[in-house]
């Protein structure tokens, strides 16, 4: 008898579906969670350094400080306003309001040009703030 | 025949026996997250590049302390909860996604843990 379970109709997956911003936005909710997840090592990592000594902490934000660890932070910085503004428009949703076809995409669009302006907004304040 | 309501055969029951509960606590502390990574965020952009005396005397500040511990608390049993779902979305094989769910509790714990015990270590010294 032929394999039941592997002849089954498949549902269409994501690859089928033509890109849409409120669906990007929560595939990019999903990945940019999945960043920070490991991200937190990060956090981790320098809080381990301030409480280690001056030596260890210099070491530490000497990496953070080179230009792949700026790169490596900024991605980070993105990913955590990202998902935070992501988290903002999924509380709205949970109460069923921005739920119509229109606002939803405008949301969407507005969630990622947000994220980005904020993120480099972020750091051109902590570069002033030197 | 089944006396409950509806309401009471819902209650805390499901597939996973807890009903909502992993739904809400990540609302929970999905709330709780976000004025702890704004602060967390201010912090790190007035304390950047600032020597390491600065840094910590500021996070020596009880208050700046609890906020971070907070931060820490409620960061981690965030991404716990919402790497679960993922590996519960993704995992088919059974024996996989239990090895991938256990060592997502243990990272979890682990990460806090140690987070925890440097904002502790820096709180109660001097």
């Amino acid at each position: 008898m032929a394999n039941v379970t592997n002849n089954r109709p498949l549902s269409p997956h994501l690859q089928i579906y033509k890109p849409i911003p409120t669906m990007v936005m929560s595939i990019l909710h999903r990945i940019t969670g999945g960043a920070l997840y490991f991200g937190t090592i990060l956090v981790a990592w320098w809080l381990i350094a301030a409480a280690s000594g001056e030596a260890y902490f210099d070491y530490v934000n000497a990496i953070f400080g080179s230009w792949f660890g700026r790169l490596v932070l900024f991605g980070y910085t993105w990913a955590l306003v990202h998902h935070m503004l992501g988290g903002l428009r999924h509380f709205m949703m949970d109460f069923g309001y921005g739920l119509e076809k229109e606002l939803s995409t405008r949301l969407a669009k507005a969630q990622i040009v947000a994220s980005v302006v904020l993120t480099i907004l972020i750091w051109i304040v902590g570069y002033m703030a030197r | 025949m089944d006396m409950r309501t509806p309401l009471n055969k819902v209650r805390g029951l499901g597939a996973a026996r807890e009903g909502t509960e992993h739904f809400w606590r990540q609302r929970v502390t999905a709330v709780a997250n976000v004025p702890l990574f704004l602060f967390f965020i201010g912090f790190i952009i007035k304390y950047n590049g600032k020597p390491f005396a600065e840094v910590a005397s500021a996070l020596h500040n009880p208050i700046v302390a609890t906020i971070v511990a907070l931060m820490v608390i409620s960061g981690i049993v965030h991404m716990k909860l919402g790497m679960q779902m993922i590996i519960e979305d993704y995992v088919p094989v059974e024996w996989q996604k239990v090895t991938l769910l256990m060592l997502n509790t243990f990272f979890s714990f682990l990460l806090g843990g140690l987070c925890l015990f440097a904002v502790l270590k820096i709180g109660f010294a001097g």
